[in-house]
């Protein structure tokens, strides 16, 4: 029998998600509460809608044209993956037959040895690093970060390519003093292939409002490009990859 | 002969055969663009004083001025130039470039309304004449129309039909006039006429008869329009300059002599790509001058205009002419059709910046070079003015010398035409079979009585069952009207120069046309599957639906209602297939609606699917928007499904996009809009517009026109300035999907 998993929703032209066009599926469920979630919709893990890895995959297969000359492939993002291992590993065990690329969405908030299996049979990585500073990160988020940092010192010791996500938040997560730390604590991770510095954007506040919740970053501005640079120069001097190498 | 020094032989040279010639000569390329040249000086000059020209008509709402005396023919007006000196390509319609002109055969009372529009007066003898001794295309039609189809026309069932304008879609093999000259080409006729000389006189011959007389003419009066310019086109054209403003004239000259709803270009770069590789092997034209000679031809293409009314407008928004340009594809053979000069079309909305005309129309095949398509990829983030047909699935069936006329309907270039036919509002007849035939919004018995539906649920078989018997009466109706229509546009307003530049016998295609196809399935999918009660007036007329439960809606690549889709389509196809058509006629179906799935939406009650009355209808094929919830390859694979062979005149999508939703830098943009773009015409997909931009340029637009001139947007088959739009449209536009992921 094919295993069930909860899911939000499906995108079929993802393309921030990994490299080339992406089927991404939004997985219900997530550990962590952050204040500028813009899919605040898919944390209840009860939530969503149920669906068999066998339907998935032959939705999939609806696309695979796409994503394969694409470069593409299947990211499963959320909520968050990660409470979903089982179901995930089996997807992306699929996947993988089918010759495209796996990709996994994560805030990396989960004991290591839950998600062995699942890393196997991935690709690649995006780590969603909310600060680098503990109570800050306590903060936006409600948890602590060395579960975080423990499974990304796990990606480097299996060798697994990852992408760091990081949120410029105005008053919460830019200080530079913030930044310069975790480019320096990143400096050390020779599997990060890429640092995506992105402007924090308001456009899921709707969703807090609409499921009853005041929006809690309500009044924040939204950074305009030159903040956003100004960080990325950060983490550029200290020689991090914040392009992709193109391999052709 | 001096002017086709060089060309391989063929059967071109003793038979008038366009499509050989190009095969025997043309040099596919298959490098990237970095040869391309940017504008000369005199171009730039040119283009600016142009500019100013366009702002000084966008001032005056949109016509800059209009010659209220002078009825338009192929040597009706003098010469007329921008400025001498700058330019190189030469011939405007009238004595001063977008200057509108009179061309009262298709329909007085059009030309008369359109005068006083723009503040003008039509010259009291020209309405005389067209009123009382010459009469029109429009006053034809109206003598001849049933009861039965006017009372379909005025509830606007049936709208849009080209009875009061000229019907256009028709594209004479303007390249003839350069590879051959006009005298060859008249010479052909005369010919043609000696094979006319039937024993007996019947219908068909004698309009033929008098139709290539007329062709005959009008090539006469060609030659006379380029000699007031100071050339002669009676010999062929000797080299890539001449080639290009003998093609110009050709075009010129069916321009002067019809309105057509579209004129379109036709397939021409390839073809001018021989005689510019030709000059350049002979040292006589350097890139920057060939890259010059496409530009100002291309400023040519760009002033093109008729006069209009604001009515027509609500249907074709935007001012629109569809000079149509088809670019690339493959040849039969499996060498690409891209040459060089592919890219310098294209290069022009660099060039000159971007414009709605002439219609960039790339016929996109999964085999075309990588370099080309990155390129045409490019050129859509940077411009929004390209769109994309299927030329793998169109090849197989009209060979690799079609051109497309309008927006999307393909013909073999010189030997085939259509009778264009607007298109039947299929959400109105599904409200007609609930209602018994009788209107929803004013209750008037449109159709012959049906019995209506009584339930107080809608039954999905009996619905399809009542439906089925409505569409059976409007295929019939419909093409009745267009019978009539085309009869007498081809006794009182015929294309004379146009059809001078095709064969003897052409392929004549009826080109129906269906709206509000998305609207339509998802109220049959919502009657199947969940429940929908109909809300009726104290007359028992069904004014509103209740839908109780969720039900699968078209775009979200799901088979149990795009099926729908797609069985509706072949099921009113195979209606008007059974019909007689005038001419012989090949009916022929578009999903296409230009800019009148507003208009339609306005005239059409609440439906079924939960649409409220007076609602625009989705444009073109699309699903309707805010209902594709998967994103954008599952909407684009639902359009993909429906069937080419039932719908040959076309099925447009309109794909709209953020930059960001491409992806995250230029460079996995473009290979992402490729594979897209491989992908849904691998899916079959006919059609797509792409546009890339933000929404808040758009509101910006809207309130700062004066900031975007040359913003221009993609909308159902064509190009249009987004300032140019109605406000309603430009909300329109705003409203539909915008794919932004998530």
């Amino acid at each position: 029998m094919s295993i069930k998993g909860r899911i939000h929703s499906i995108e079929t032209m993802g393309t921030v998600d990994g490299p080339g066009i992406r089927y991404v599926v939004f997985m219900q469920g997530c550990p962590l509460r952050c204040i500028f979630c813009h899919n605040r919709d898919a944390w209840d893990p009860k939530a969503g809608r149920e669906v068999t890895v066998d339907e998935l995959v032959e939705d999939i297969s609806k696309y695979r044209y796409f994503l394969e000359r694409s470069g593409g492939g299947v990211t499963a993002t959320g909520g968050d993956p990660v409470l979903q291992a089982e179901f995930t590993k089996e997807l992306f065990a699929r996947v993988r037959e089918m010759g495209l690329n796996t990709t996994m969405d994560t805030s990396g908030f989960v004991d290591v040895d839950k998600v062995g299996d699942l890393l196997e049979v991935t690709d690649l990585v995006l780590l969603s690093i909310k600060h680098v500073v503990e109570e800050k990160h306590r903060l936006i988020t409600g948890v602590g970060t060395r579960k975080i940092l423990t499974f990304l010192d796990h990606l480097r010791e299996i060798g697994k390519p990852v992408w760091i996500r990081y949120v410029i938040i105005p008053g919460y997560t830019d200080d530079p003093k913030d930044l310069e730390r975790l480019a320096i604590m990143l400096q050390d991770y020779p599997n990060i292939e890429l640092v995506e510095i992105l402007p924090y954007h308001d456009m899921g506040a709707y969703k807090w409002e609409e499921l009853g919740y005041e929006y809690p970053l309500k009044g924040v501005p939204v950074p305009g490009s030159e903040e956003v640079d100004k960080a990325k120069e950060v983490f550029a001097k200290r020689g991090l990859p914040l392009k992709l190498k193109t391999t052709e | 002969m001096d002017a086709w020094r060089d060309f391989s032989d063929g059967y071109w040279k003793t038979e008038i055969d366009v499509r050989e010639f190009i095969q025997q000569n043309y040099k596919p390329y298959e490098g990237d663009d970095s040869f391309l040249a940017g504008p000369t000086e005199r171009t730039k000059k040119l283009w600016e004083k142009t500019s100013q020209l366009l702002q000084e008509e966008n001032k005056r709402n949109g016509t800059l001025d209009i010659d209220t005396e002078t009825v338009s023919t192929i040597t009706s007006h003098g010469p007329g130039y921008i400025d001498r000196d700058l330019e190189i390509i030469v011939g405007l319609q009238t004595d001063e470039p977008l200057k509108r002109a009179i061309m009262p055969f298709g329909g007085i009372r059009m030309v008369k309304n359109a005068c006083e529009a723009y503040g003008y007066k039509l010259d009291p003898k020209v309405e005389k004449v067209f009123t009382e001794y010459r009469k029109t295309h429009n006053q034809g039609v109206f003598d001849a129309y049933t009861p039965e189809i006017r009372k379909a026309r005025s509830a606007g069932i049936i709208t849009g039909l080209p009875d009061a304008y000229g019907r256009g879609r028709i594209i004479g093999d303007y390249r003839r006039v350069p590879l051959y000259g006009v005298d060859r080409l008249i010479q052909e006729k005369k010919r043609q006429m000696g094979l006319l000389e039937t024993a007996w006189m019947e219908d068909e011959i004698i309009r033929q008869r008098e139709e290539t007389t007329e062709q005959i003419r009008a090539l006469e009066a060609l030659k006379i329009m380029a000699q007031s310019y100071g050339y002669d086109i009676s010999k062929p054209a000797r080299n890539a300059f001449e080639a290009v403003q003998w093609l110009y004239f050709a075009f010129l000259g069916a321009v002067k002599e019809q309105n057509g709803a579209a004129m379109s270009l036709g397939r021409v770069s390839t073809f001018l790509d021989i005689y510019i590789e030709r000059d350049m092997a002979e040292g006589t034209l350097t890139e920057e001058e060939a890259q010059e000679l496409i530009d100002q031809f291309v400023i040519k293409l760009r002033l093109v205009r008729f006069l209009r009314t604001p009515e027509y407008n609500e249907l074709f928004s935007g001012d629109p002419t569809w000079v149509t340009e088809a670019i690339g594809g493959m040849s039969v053979d499996g060498r690409t059709l891209v040459t060089k000069n592919s890219y310098r079309f294209l290069h022009t909305l660099t060039n000159l910046g971007p414009a709605p005309e002439p219609n960039m129309t790339v016929l996109w095949s999964l085999s075309m070079p990588e370099n080309f398509k990155k390129f045409c990829a490019k050129m859509s983030i940077k411009t929004s003015s390209i769109q994309y047909e299927n030329d793998d699935l169109m090849r197989p069936m009209w060979g690799d010398d079609y051109s497309i006329a309008c927006c999307v309907s393909a013909m073999r270039t010189g030997k085939q035409m259509q009778f264009f036919g607007a298109r039947a509002n299929l959400a109105k007849a599904l409200l007609y079979a609930i209602n018994g035939g009788r209107d929803e919004i004013s209750g008037v018995q449109v159709t012959p009585q049906f019995k209506p539906i009584t339930s107080e649920y809608l039954d999905y078989d009996e619905v399809m069952e009542r439906f089925d018997q409505i569409m059976e009466w409007l295929a019939r109706v419909y093409i009745n009207a267009l019978n009539i229509i085309h009869y007498m546009h081809d006794k009182y307003c015929y294309e004379a120069l146009e059809m001078a530049l095709h064969d003897m016998e052409v392929l004549r295609t009826m080109a129906c046309g269906i709206a509000g196809l998305s609207v339509v399935v998802d109220s049959l999918s919502a009657i199947k599957y969940a429940k929908v009660k109909p809300i009726r007036n104290e007359e028992g007329l069904v004014i509103d639906f209740e839908i109780d439960g969720e039900f699968p809606m078209f775009g979200n690549n799901d088979q149990r209602v795009d099926h729908i889709a797609v069985s509706l389509v072949e099921n009113f196809m195979r209606k008007l297939r059974k019909q007689k058509t005038y001419r012989n006629s090949i009916p022929t179906l578009s999903i296409l609606t230009i800019t009148s799935n507003v208009v339609y939406g306005k005239k059409t009650g609440n439906t079924p699917d939960g649409r409220k009355a007076g609602e625009p209808f989705a444009p073109g094929a699309n699903p309707m928007h805010g209902r594709d919830k998967k994103g954008a390859i599952a909407s684009l694979s639902s359009v993909a499904k429906l069937p080419y062979r039932y719908a040959e005149d076309g099925i447009s999508y309109t794909f709209s996009i953020v930059p960001k939703a491409l992806g995250r830098d230029t460079e996995s943009r473009i290979s992402n809009l490729v594979a897209m773009m491989d992908g849904y015409f691998h899916k079959m997909g006919h059609h797509m517009n792409v546009n890339v931009f933000e929404r808040e340029t758009l509101l910006d637009a809207m309130e700062h026109p004066e900031k975007y001139p040359q913003l221009t947007i993609r909308v159902s088959g064509y190009a249009v300035n987004f300032i140019k739009l109605t406000r309603e449209q430009q909300e329109d536009v705003i409203r539909r999907t915008f794919f932004e992921g998530v």
